[in-house]
């Protein structure tokens, strides 16, 4: 088919945005800049983390890259084929290989259906099984994720928060999807059960040679589990590279805060890491500020970041920053 | 001895029987000490420091045992007495700031209300004591803050404000019940930060709820580590992270993915989930899912056992 | 400020039109509504109805009759019933209006506060006997009709138990003047005010102890408790407060629909020459002004409620100001 070096998932400055209001509202119709100029390289085989805080629009461009929500401006490419703009029907085959996983597994599970009929549902819809092959297969991906063959007939009610995400899990792998988009998968979760779940995504990426875009506000939970990270801070992304340098060597102030205030686990008090409390709040994205977005909060910005707006730059071979003066990589 | 808490249960009579949501659960805590509070859902964390409150008002709960607030009983304190105890003496912050506060009232109002009804203030005085209040947990503009509704303000500023309030009426015990689950890491560092700062003004101790192994080991002087509805075990800070001794201890702390150094492949993960407390194992409560289970673990529940620190293990006790 | 007025009257003027223009058709469309035929009576002479049809305009073009019509509700005021020659319909209506406010009114009076004592008791006292009583009552309240109850009303006011000492005080059917006889407007409405109210306070006592029980289980109530206060400020304080928002909602439109001519069961059982009983009078005898008449002034007015209860709305729940 492709060759190797073909990204499985590319979007070349893509933008999404919303406008609320009408103008008759008493504010007049106002646009939202939720995901803005977003140019991301997914190869297959690896794991993308996004991070950033609450509003950032790291949830609203995984729905882009699955196309729940329509594209404002810009490509998505699938496997090479642009689908910006395909139709519902278009996409149907696109669908089959590209699928999500929610936060809430009891939210988007129907609550009066069999867990077995919910697995074999996108089976029923896409595949062309006889309903033996079905119930077949339905055990089998009951067996990868680590579910017993008798769960087949309960409720999901019946089951915890950690066996609902399985669930939820086989329902996205049934069609042996190439991408899954996995946007807060362990955070409604007890924490004793979240490295469970962390644990079989890497066994089943493994095994199905599957392709992640991961999503957690949890930062050690997304290093643990991607390749790489792409930090998005008001609908943009500041900074891009290999999960562990990032991690360990943030270049864009907005990162070094970020991962600076996770607060781990610190057997000696003097090895406590330094932390860098940011000022303010995340501006709304209904008034973004001019220049680089972040100089508001930002410990270093200089005049230059309150007039003019820093592109994302490749500094490195795969590192990229926002930042008119990042930090040495 | 500022708080002592021996033998607390509370039970929920339901359909399907008496719910023991806490078994016995005893800890003491010092003027001006961070208690860290750790455990999943049902661990009982928190319906134990709502016991405390007594803010328990579900008909159907049980209580028993004994809450020593500064020598004084509360439990089967009369409802008049006790309510000038909270708020006043002993303050609560809750988990979403979202919800915690009434929509129809300003953050002023409702920071007012709370002071004017412990102390005989004027409004106008009580208005001032939230302007300073708000400064305190670092609003930019307190004057303008006060005439917001909570919707007009963003969620770690929101949680800011139910701080103040409950710093109000400068209270000895602040039970903070995951203050900061629902905030994102950048301004959860804020708010830990303001939790440390307000320890060192007012002295105040601070009980905080949290299922964050992180956040336990960045602020509290000891910790209390909860499984459904008991205390596993408890210790110092350095006590229980340098050498955690209870199995669900070690399992918990090594569960958690590294933020430094070299990644696992494969993340050392407890196995199944935590129990219903409706059917509970006949032993220890974790044994299921316990790496250490023996014989003895299967018969009854392990007390807690040992001086500042201690599990409750036979294993640990065995040793 | 100025901007959500002309809205609000942009809205009633879109409604008013579109509902004149339903009436007027469906009127004309209606089998055997022939106007011509029914004003000229039965076995009319071909040559009468002509002349029927002619002056009233009846053989003018359908939009000419409208504008005509229009023209002289709002213009010049003088439009006359088709069954009634010379009877002027927009004093008829406006005549009225005193009438079925001072009903409403002072029912709704009655029922917002009975209902929110009622309302208030039976939350505080959960499951006890006082609340499972308020609500039986209530319950019974909402299931007698209201012909039926203004009706037994009547026989004991007006001739069982007339002559006795309670009931005496009671004056005869029909309606006295506020500005003649004050006294003699209030004595002839407080029997009427109490039937039409016993059915609401049933149900809005009902709706708002569920309100606030549910507001009961709110985060902010059990911040409220931590913070000290006592029961009954956290319960009409906080979850009352809360709770009115969906009361007040409920409110307009019930308000709204009886000022419009709900009301109608109520005016007919005391006499009461209100807004209902002409609309329904009209409507027995197909009189298309009086019907037009009286459904512009209910359209206005049920928009007008709504505005009213929008705007109760933004001082009640701050929230809505800013969504």
């Amino acid at each position: 088919m492709t060759g190797t070096d073909q990204p499985i998932l590319e979007t070349r400055a893509l933008s999404k945005r919303f406008s609320i209001g009408t103008r008759f509202s008493s504010e007049g119709r106002r646009v939202v800049h939720a995901v803005d100029n977003v140019s991301l390289t997914v190869r297959r085989g690896e794991t993308v983390g996004l991070v950033g805080e609450s509003g950032c629009g790291k949830s609203t461009l995984a729905r882009c890259l699955v196309r729940l929500y329509d594209i404002t401006d810009g490509q998505l490419l699938f496997d090479g084929d642009d689908i910006t703009a395909k139709s519902l029907a278009e996409l149907r085959p696109v669908r089959r290989r590209l699928q999500m996983v929610f936060q809430d597994p009891s939210a988007s599970l129907n609550p009066r259906r069999r867990v077995g009929d919910l697995v074999a549902e996108p089976l029923r819809v896409h595949a062309k099984l006889t309903s033996a092959g079905i119930r077949e297969r339905v055990a089998e991906l009951f067996d990868l994720v680590g579910l017993l063959p008798d769960h087949v007939g309960r409720y999901p009610h019946e089951f915890s928060g950690g066996q609902r995400q399985r669930v939820g899990i086989a329902r996205a792998i049934a069609l042996n999807p190439d991408l899954v988009v996995l946007d807060e998968p362990v955070s409604a979760l007890d924490v004793s059960v979240q490295a469970q779940i962390v644990n079989l995504l890497a066994d089943l990426q493994d095994k199905l040679k599957l392709t992640y875009i991961f999503i957690a506000h949890d930062l050690s939970v997304v290093r643990q589990v991607s390749t790489r990270i792409a930090v998005m801070y008001l609908g943009s992304i500041v900074e891009e590279g290999p999960s562990e340098e990032v991690f360990s060597a943030p270049a864009h102030p907005y990162s070094q805060a970020l991962i600076s205030a996770v607060p781990v686990v610190e057997t000696t008090p003097s090895g406590r890491r330094k932390r860098i409390i940011l000022s303010g709040d995340v501006p709304s994205p209904l008034k973004p500020p001019a220049g680089c977005r972040f100089h508001p909060r930002c410990p270093v910005a200089k005049d230059r970041c309150r007039t003019e707006r820093p592109a994302l730059v490749e500094h490195k071979s795969g590192r990229k920053v926002a930042c008119h003066f990042p930090a040495s990589v | 001895m500022m708080l002592s808490v021996r033998d607390l249960k509370v039970s929920f009579r339901t359909d399907d029987g008496l719910v023991r949501a806490i078994d016995g659960v005893s800890f003491d805590l010092e003027e001006g000490e961070i208690l860290g509070v750790v455990g999943e859902s049902g661990s009982g964390k928190t319906v134990s420091l709502l016991a405390v409150m007594g803010l328990i008002t579900d008909p159907n709960a049980v209580i028993e045992g004994s809450i020593r607030y500064k020598g004084r009983e509360l439990v089967g304190l009369p409802a008049r007495e006790l309510r000038r105890l909270r708020g006043n003496e002993i303050a609560m912050i809750f988990q979403d700031p979202m919800t915690a506060l009434t929509p129809v009232y300003t953050i002023g109002w409702q920071i007012a209300e709370q002071i004017q009804a412990h102390q005989r203030l004027s409004r106008s005085a009580a208005l001032d004591r939230v302007e300073e209040l708000l400064a305190e947990v670092n609003f930019p503009n307190p004057r303008e803050a006060m005439s917001r509704y909570p919707h007009q303000l963003s969620g770690g500023m929101r949680q800011r404000a139910v701080i103040a309030m409950a710093l109000s009426c400068n209270p000895a015990l602040l039970v903070a019940d995951e203050p900061t689950t629902a905030l994102d890491v950048t301004v959860q560092a804020g708010i830990l930060d303001l939790v440390r700062k307000l320890r060192a003004t007012h002295n105040s101790a601070v009980v905080f709820i949290t299922h964050d192994m992180g956040v336990v080991s960045e602020l509290a002087d000891r910790v209390m580590v909860m499984y459904a509805g008991r205390i596993v075990e408890r210790g110092s800070r350095s006590e229980l992270f340098n050498d955690p001794s209870h199995p669900y201890t070690r399992a918990l702390l090594g569960s958690i993915p590294p933020l430094t150094g070299d990644k696992p492949r494969r993340l050392p993960a407890i196995p199944g989930s935590p129990p219903s407390l409706l059917r509970l194992p006949k032993g220890c409560a974790f044994g299921p899912r316990c790496p250490a289970r023996y014989e003895p673990c299967d018969a009854g529940k392990p007390d807690l056992a040992g001086g500042s620190h201690a599990a409750a293990c036979f294993r640990v006790a065995q040793a | 400020m100025i901007y959500p007025i002309l809205r609000r009257l942009g809205q009633m003027l879109f409604v008013m039109f579109g509902i004149s223009v339903i009436v007027f058709l469906i009127f004309f469309a209606t089998p055997g509504a022939d106007p011509a035929a029914r004003i000229a009576g039965r076995n009319a002479a071909p040559e009468v109805l002509e002349a029927v049809r002619h002056s009233f305009g009846f053989d003018r073009p359908l939009y000419v009759q409208y504008a005509l019509m229009m023209k002289k509700i709002f213009i010049t005021g003088d439009l006359t019933s088709f069954v009634n020659r010379g009877w002027k319909v927009v004093p008829a209506v406006l005549d009225s209006i005193p009438i079925t406010l001072s009903l409403v009114f002072g029912a709704a009076v009655l029922w917002v506060v009975f209902s929110i004592i009622i309302g208030v008791a039976a939350a505080a006292t959960r499951n006890s006997w006082l609340d499972r009583l308020l609500m039986a009552l209530g319950l019974l309240g909402i299931s007698m009709p209201v012909y039926w109850l203004g009706e037994v009303m009547n026989l004991i006011t007006q001739s069982r138990y007339h002559d006795t000492w309670l009931f005496s005080w009671v004056p005869p059917l029909g309606y006295k003047n506020f500005s003649d006889d004050p006294k003699g407007w209030f004595l002839t409405l407080v029997i009427p005010w109490i039937t039409l109210a016993i059915l609401y306070i049933g149900i809005y006592g009902r709706v708002l102890r569920a309100a606030i029980i549910e507001s009961m289980q709110e985060d902010y109530i059990r911040t409220a408790r931590a913070k000290g206060l006592s029961e009954t400020r956290i319960l009409l304080r906080h979850a009352l407060r809360t709770s009115l928002i969906a009361f007040v909602t409920l409110f307009g439109l019930d308000f709204g629909a009886l000022v419009g001519g709900s009301a109608l069961l109520t005016e007919v059982v005391f006499g009461l020459q209100g807004i209902g009983k002409l609309t329904y009078d009209a409507l027995q005898s197909l009189d298309l002004p009086m019907i037009m008449a009286t459904v512009m002034y209910a359209s206005m007015f049920v928009v007008i409620a709504n505005a009213v209860v929008d705007f109760v709305y933004i001082l009640l729940d701050p929230r809505v100001k800013t969504s």
